[in-house]
C-alpha cells in the first residue's frame, strides 16, 4: 500500500470528469485540466488535450488532429506575426501531437525561433521540441547550434543548463564538433554554478560517449578527478559519471581517483543518517553516490597503497555490518537503498576476488537473501552468486545452497526467478553435483516455461557432456533431453550425440542398445528417430545377437517411424537402410522391397526418390566388397570445441563467438549423416582462380585476328605458365587418335573419360570427373590451356564440383574451333584437395589435327592424279615400323575410319593396300591430304604414306598414325 | 546508464517517454510495443526485474500508471526501482498529489522535472529540496519575466 501511496489514484476525479465532459462543451472541457496547474497554464492547449481524450474512436481522433495541424500550419504561415505565447502554444501542441504517435513535418523552424526568445518557457518549449523531436542529421542543427552557443555564454545558470541539456538530449556529431571543446571549459571554470556544473559533467559524458576523438584530454582532465572531492554532493554524483566513463578507457590517467573515491566513500559509510541532510534517502546516506563509487573502485585493480586498502576493506565490512542490522524504516525504499549499495559491495568484492574472508561474507550474505520473502532480493541474490560461483575463494560456499537452488527452481511463482535459479545451477556445477543438477533440471524441463526451455536444453547438454565421467550416463541424459523437451533439442544438441558416439568405441553398444529401447515408445520424437536412424545404421550390429533386437526388429522398429516424419528425416532413414543392407545382409531382400515400393522409388521429393533409386541400384549391383567399402562406418570426427556450448554463447551475447566458425561446425553436422545434406553448400566450390569463365569465355568463336598462326596463345598464356609446374600426362593421348569417347584417365582418385564430336572445322568435347573416393574433393579446379593454335572455347556447364557421395560425377563441356594447322594439343590442368595434400595434375587432351577431318570419296583415277600432284618433298612423308597392334583387315579398317578420313575402295592396285583421301577443315583454309598404308603380315611392317596439300602436316599425321596400328 | 525510461497506463497507453541515447523512430515504435506487452502481461507480486536482450528492465506501478526503465546491465537494479520512486515523489511534489492526468495534461512539466533529476542517462541530482528548488524557480522566472514583459511601458 505505500508503494501507491505517493501515486493518487485518480479513477473518482476522472469519472466525474467524463460526467461533464458528456456535454462536449469546449468550454467546460476546458474546466477539465487539474486543478493543479503551476506556472502558465496554456489555456488552448488544454483544452485540445481534453477534445482528444473525449474522442469515441480512433478515426475522430485522427480527424481532430488533422483540424488541429490545419489550424497551427495556417496560424503559421499567416502573415500576422505571432506573439511568443502563440508560437510556444502551437508548437507545445505539435509536440503533444507527436508524442501521441503522428508524424509532424513542420513546426520546427517555429521552435528554433523559440529558442532565442528572452521568456524562459518560451525558450524552455522551444529546447523541448527540439530535444524530441530533431533527430541528429536535420539541417537545422546550425541554427540550433548557434542558439545554443549564445545561451553558453549568456552566464544565465538556467538557459545553460536548458543549453546543456539540448545537447545531451540531442548528442550528434555536429553538436559534439561545435561544443566538445567549450563544455570542459565550462566545467572546471571556477566561477561556474553547481547546477551548471552538473550539467556540463553529464553532457560531457553525453558527448564522449558518442564521439570519443572529439573529446581531448587535457588540463582538465585532472581537475575533473578532483570534483571527487567537491563540498556539493550533487556534483560529485554528476562528476562520478563522467569519471567513471573516462577511467575504464583511460585507466593510467585516472588513477589518482582511487585514493579520492576510497576516501569519499569512507566518509558518506561512517556517516550518521542526517549527515548528508537531504542526501539521505530514507535513512540511507547517498545510496546513489555511494554504488557510484563502488561501481568507480571496480575499474581498477585493489588499491596497492595499504592504507588505501585498508581503508576500503573497512568500509566493504562496514556495509556487510550494516546489512544485519535492524532495519530504521519499515520502508521498502530504505530497504532497496541499503541492499543496493549491499550489491554494489559484493560487486567489488568479487571484481577483486582477492579477500576469501569477504567472499566467504559475501556469499553467506547472499544466502540470507535467497529465502527473503521479497522476490526482488532472491533474485538479485540468484544472479549475484552466479558471479561468486565462479570465484575459487567461494564456489564451495556456494555449493552449499545447492538445495535451496534446486528448490527455487521448483517452487518459485516468477519465471524470471527460475531463470536465475537455473543460471546459478549451471555455474554452480561440477564433477561432484553433475549427476543431482543434471537431474533436477531435467525434471524441472518437463514442466519449464516454454520462454526458456530451449535455453535449458543446451545447459543440459553442456553439462552433461562436461561432466560425463562415464559416456553411458551421458547417452541417457541426452536421450532423455529429446525425451523431454524434444522440440527444443537443436540440431547442434544430437549432432553432438552422434559425435561423440562415433567418437567413443566403449559407448556404442550402450548407445544402441539405449536408442532401440527409446525408440520403443509409442510416440517418440523425431529427433528420437534421427539419431536412432543414424546409430543403429552405424551401430545396430552390436546389438543384433539379442534375438529382441534382430535385424530385422531393428529395421521394423525405425520404419514404423518412417511415415510420420519430415523429408530431411527420412532422407536420414534412407541412408540408415542401405548401412543395414551392408551390416545384414539378411534384412536385403525386405529392404530393397521398401525401396522398390512406388512410395520411394517415385516420391514427389527428389531428395528421397534419388536416394531410393541409387541405394536400390547400389544394393543390387554391387558386391559384397563394394558394398563394405562404400558403406564403411563413418570415421571419427575431429575434436574441437563443442558446438553447443557455441550456441550458448551466441544466444548469451553477440561476439562471444564468430559467426563463420558457427557456421563451420553447422556444415560438420551437416554431413553427419553421410552426405543426407546434399545441398548446395556441402559440395566444395572452386576458387575462383581456376574458374573456368576466367578463360575469357566470352571470346567470340572465330575472332582471330589475321596476323599470325599462334592467334590465342597469349589468351591462355597465364594459364599456361601455372600448367608446366606439373608433368604433362600425355599416357592416354594417342589412344584417343582414332576414336573420340573412352577413358582418359585413371588413378586411385579420379577418373576422367571423354566424349567428343566434330564437324568441319569445330568440334566439343565432354569431360567427366568421376571421384572414386568416399570423401569430398576440396577446392577442385581445372584450367584448360592451349599451347597451339587451337580455340579452345570452353562453355562451362555446371561448375566442376563433387557431389559428397562416392561415385559422384560432374561434367565439363570444351568447344574447340580449329583456326589453322597445328602440333601441339591443348592441356588440361587438374587441382584439387584430398586428405589434406594438393593434389596436381595436367593431362593433353586428345585434340589432334585428324579430328577435323572431313572424308572424300574419289575414284581411283581422281586419287593418282591428286597424289601426283602433291609431289613436292615437303608434302609427303613416308614412316616404315613394326606392328604394335593386330594386323587383321576389320582392325585396321576400323582405326582408319575412326581417323575420320573416307577409305577408298578399289583404288590402289594391291587389295591388301588400304587408301584413304581427306580434307582438314581449318578456319584459315581447307588442307586436302592422301593416305597410303601398305602392311607386311609376314614382317609384321607397315609402310605408311601421307601426302598433303599443306608442308609439315603430311608429317605431323604421319608421327600419330604410325604409333596407332 | 540508463537507455530509456516509459510512462504507460494499464491500457497501454503512452505517457511519457524519454530515449537517452539517439534511436531511430521505427525502433522506438518497437520497444514501446515489446515494453507494454511484457510488462502487462507480467503476473502480479513478481520480481520488478526482466531481462531484454542485453539490457535489464526494471518498472513498477503506482495507481493505474507503469514506470518502465530499461538500464544497461551492469546497472544496479534496485537502485533503479529508486530512480523511478524519486521521479515519483518528484511528480507528486510540484503536483500536490499526482495523478496519471497530470501527467497527460502537464506533460511538458512532467518532462521539465524529469530533465533537472537525470540526464544523459544518469543520475543529475539525488536531492529533492534542490531538484524542487530549482523547478520552483523557473516557474516563478517565467512568471516575474511574463509580469515584467506585460507591464505597461510609462
Amino acid at each position: 500500500n505505500e508503494i501507491t501511496l505517493a501515486f493518487r489514484r485518480q479513477r473518482k476525479r476522472a469519472a466525474n470528469r467524463d460526467k461533464v465532459n458528456l456535454a462536449r462543451c469546449r468550454r467546460t472541457a476546458a474546466a477539465n485540466m487539474p486543478a493543479v496547474s503551476k506556472g502558465d497554464g496554456m489555456r488552448g492547449l488544454a483544452v485540445f488535450i481534453s477534445d482528444i481524450r473525449n474522442c469515441k474512436s480512433k478515426e475522430a481522433e485522427i480527424k481532430r488532429i488533422n483540424k488541429e495541424l490545419a489550424n497551427i500550419r495556417s496560424k503559421f504561415k499567416g502573415d500576422k506575426a505571432l506573439d511568443g505565447y502563440s508560437k510556444k502554444k502551437y508548437v507545445c501542441k505539435l509536440l503533444f501531437i507527436f508524442l501521441l504517435g503522428h508524424d509532424i513535418d513542420f513546426g520546427h523552424m517555429e521552435a528554433v525561433n523559440l529558442l532565442s526568445s528572452n521568456k524562459y518557457t518560451e525558450k524552455q518549449i522551444g529546447y523541448l521540441f527540439i530535444s524530441v523531436l530533431v533527430n541528429s542529421n536535420s539541417e537545422l542543427i546550425r541554427l540550433i547550434n548557434n542558439a545554443i552557443k549564445n545561451d553558453l555564454s549568456s552566464r544565465n545558470p538556467t538557459f545553460m543548463c536548458l543549453a546543456l541539456h539540448c545537447i545531451a538530449n540531442v548528442g550528434s556529431r555536429e553538436m559534439a564538433e561545435a561544443f566538445a571543446s567549450e563544455i570542459p571549459r565550462i566545467l572546471v571554470a571556477g566561477d561556474t554554478m553547481d547546477s551548471v556544473k552538473q550539467s556540463a559533467a553529464l553532457c560531457l559524458l553525453r558527448l564522449y560517449k558518442t564521439s570519443p576523438d572529439l573529446v581531448l584530454m587535457g588540463e582538465w582532465t585532472s581537475r575533473v578527478v578532483h570534483l571527487l572531492n567537491d563540498q556539493h554532493m550533487g556534483v560529485v554524483t554528476a562528476a562520478i559519471s563522467l569519471i567513471t566513463c573516462l577511467s575504464q578507457k583511460n585507466p593510467d590517467e585516472f588513477k589518482t581517483c582511487v585514493s579520492l573515491a576510497v576516501s569519499r566513500l569512507s566518509r558518506i559509510v561512517s556517516s550518521a543518517s542526517t549527515d548528508l541532510q537531504d542526501y539521505t534517502y530514507y535513512f540511507v546516506p547517498a545510496p546513489w553516490l555511494s554504488c557510484k563509487l563502488l561501481r568507480l573502485l571496480q575499474c581498477y585493480p585493489p588499491p596497492e597503497d595499504g592504507a588505501v586498502k585498508g581503508r576500503l576493506v573497512e568500509c566493504l565490512e562496514t556495509i556487510l555490518n550494516k546489512a544485519q542490522e535492524p532495519p530504521k524504516s519499515k520502508k521498502v525504499q530504505h530497504s532497496n537503498a541499503k541492499n543496493a549499495i549491499l550489491f554494489e559491495a559484493i560487486s567489488l568484492i568479487i571484481h577483486y576476488d582477492s579477500e576469501p574472508n569477504l567472499l566467504v561474507r559475501a556469499c553467506n550474505q547472499l544466502g540470507q537473501f535467497l529465502q527473503h520473502r521479497e522476490t526482488n532480493l532472491r533474485y538479485l541474490a540468484l544472479e549475484s552468486m552466479c558471479t561468486l560461483a565462479s570465484s575459487e575463494f567461494s564456489h564451495e560456499a556456494v555449493k552449499t545452497h545447492i538445495e535451496t537452488v534446486i528448490n527455487a527452481l521448483k517452487t518459485e511463482r516468477d519465471v524470471s526467478v527460475r531463470q536465475r535459479a537455473a543460471d546459478l545451477l549451471y555455474a554452480m556445477c561440477d564433477r561432484s553435483n553433475a549427476k543431482q543438477i543434471v537431474a533436477e533440471m531435467l525434471s524441472y524441463l518437463e514442466t519449464a516455461d516454454y520462454s526458456i526451455r530451449e535455453e535449458m536444453v543446451l545447459k543440459v547438454a553442456i553439462l552433461a557432456e562436461k561432466y560425463a565421467v562415464d559416456y553411458s550416463w551421458y547417452v541417457d541424459t541426452i536421450l532423455n533431453l529429446i525425451r523431454i523437451a524434444g522440440d527444443y533439442v537443436s540440431e547442434e544438441v544430437w549432432y553432438r550425440v552422434i559425435q561423440i558416439v562415433i567418437n567413443r568405441d566403449d559407448v556404442q553398444g550402450y548407445a544402441a542398445k539405449t536408442v532401440f529401447e527409446a525408440l520403443q515408445a509409442p510416440a517418440c520424437h523425431e529427433n528420437m528417430v534421427k539419431v536412432g536412424g543414424y546409430i543403429l545404421g552405424e551401430f545396430g550390429n552390436l546389438i543384433a545377437g539379442d534375438p529382441r533386437s534382430s535385424p530385422l526388429v531393428q529395421f521394423n522398429l525405425l520404419h514404423s517411424k518412417f511415415h510420420l516424419c519430415s523429408v530431411p528425416t527420412r532422407a536420414l532413414l534412407l541412408s540408415a537402410y542401405i548401412k543395414f543392407i551392408n551390416l545384414f545382409p539378411e534384412t536385403k531382400t525386405t529392404i530393397q522391397e521398401v525401396l522398390r515400393c512406388d512410395s520411394q522409388i517415385r516420391n514427389s521429393d527428389v531428395e528421397l526418390q534419388q536416394r531410393a533409386v541409387e541405394y536400390l541400384k547400389l544394393s543390387s549391383i554391387a558386391s559384397t566388397d563394394v558394398l563394405a567399402t562404400v558403406l564403411e562406418e563413418m570415421p571419427p570426427f575431429p575434436e574441437r570445441e563443442s558446438s553447443i556450448l557455441a550456441k550458448l554463447k551466441k544466444k548469451k551475447g553477440p561476439g562471444a563467438v564468430s559467426v563463420t566458425e558457427l557456421e563451420d561446425n553447422k556444415r560438420e553436422g551437416g554431413e553427419l549423416n553421410g552426405g543426407a545434406d546434399r545441398g548446395p553448400d556441402s559440395a566444395s566450390t572452386p576458387s575462383p582462380s581456376g574458374d573456368l569463365l576466367g578463360i575469357r569465355a566470352a571470346a567470340p568463336i572465330g575472332a582471330a585476328p589475321a596476323s599470325a598462326g599462334s592467334l590465342l596463345v597469349d589468351v591462355f598464356s597465364e594459364a599456361g605458365i601455372a600448367v608446366s609446374s606439373a608433368a604433362v600426362n600425355d599416357e592416354g593421348f594417342l589412344r584417343f587418335v582414332c576414336k573420340n569417347n573412352g577413358v582418359l584417365f585413371e588413378n586411385q582418385l579420379l577418373q576422367i573419360g571423354i566424349k567428343s564430336e566434330y564437324r568441319q572445322n569445330l568440334g566439343r568435347m565432354y569431360l567427366f570427373y568421376g571421384n572414386k573416393t568416399s570423401v569430398q574433393f576440396a577446392s577442385f579446379t581445372t584450367t584448360v590451356s592451349c599451347p597451339g593454335e587451337l580455340q579452345t572455347h570452353i562453355l562451362p556447364k555446371g561448375f566442376p564440383h563433387f557431389k559428397g557421395y562416392c561415385g559422384a560425377q560432374i561434367q565439363q563441356v570444351l568447344n574447340i574451333e580449329c583456326l589453322t594447322d597445328f602440333i601441339d594439343a591443348p592441356l588440361l590442368n587438374i587441382k584439387f584437395r584430398y586428405g589434406g595434400g594438393l593434389q596436381n595434375l595436367t593431362l593433353k587432351l586428345p585434340v589432334t589435327i585428324n579430328k577435323f577431318f572431313q572424308p572424300t570419296e574419289m575414284a581411283s583415277q581422281d586419287f593418282f592424279q591428286r597424289w601426283k600432284q602433291l609431289s613436292q618433298p615437303q608434302q609427303e612423308a613416308q614412316k616404315i615400323f613394326k606392328a604394335n597392334h593386330s594386323m587383321d583387315t576389320e582392325v585396321l579398317k576400323a582405326k582408319l575410319l575412326g581417323l575420320g578420313t573416307a577409305l577408298l575402295d578399289n583404288v590402289d592396285p594391291n587389295p591388301e593396300n588400304y587408301v584413304c583421301a581427306g580434307v582438314i577443315q581449318t578456319k584459315s583454309q581447307q588442307i586436302g591430304c592422301l593416305l597410303r598404308l601398305e602392311p607386311n603380315a609376314q614382317a609384321q611392317m607397315y609402310r605408311l604414306t601421307l601426302r598433303c596439300s599443306k608442308d609439315l602436316v603430311s608429317q605431323r599425321l604421319c608421327d600419330l598414325l604410325a604409333e596407332q596400328f | 546508464m540508463m537507455r530509456f525510461l516509459l510512462l504507460f497506463s494499464r491500457q497501454g497507453r503512452l505517457r511519457l517517454q524519454k530515449w537517452f541515447t539517439p534511436m531511430m523512430d521505427r525502433e522506438k515504435k518497437k520497444i514501446i510495443r515489446d515494453m507494454t506487452t511484457m510488462v502487462l502481461s507480467r503476473q502480479p507480486r513478481t520480481c520488478n526485474f526482466m531481462q531484454w536482450k542485453d539490457l535489464k528492465i526494471i518498472y513498477k506501478r503506482y495507481a493505474s500508471l507503469y514506470f518502465c526503465l530499461a538500464i544497461e546491465s551492469q546497472e544496479n537494479e534496485l537502485l533503479a526501482l529508486e530512480v523511478i520512486h524519486r521521479y515519483v515523489e518528484l511528480l507528486d511534489k510540484y503536483f500536490g498529489n499526482v495523478c496519471e492526468l497530470d501527467i497527460i495534461f502537464n506533460f511538458e512539466k512532467a518532462y521539465f522535472i524529469l530533465d533537472e533529476f537525470l540526464m544523459g542517462g544518469e543520475i543529475q541530482e539525488t536531492s529533492k529540496q534542490i531538484v524542487n528548488r530549482s523547478i520552483d524557480a523557473s516557474d516563478m522566472l517565467q512568471e516575474t519575466l511574463e509580469e515584467y514583459m506585460s507591464k505597461p511601458a510609462f
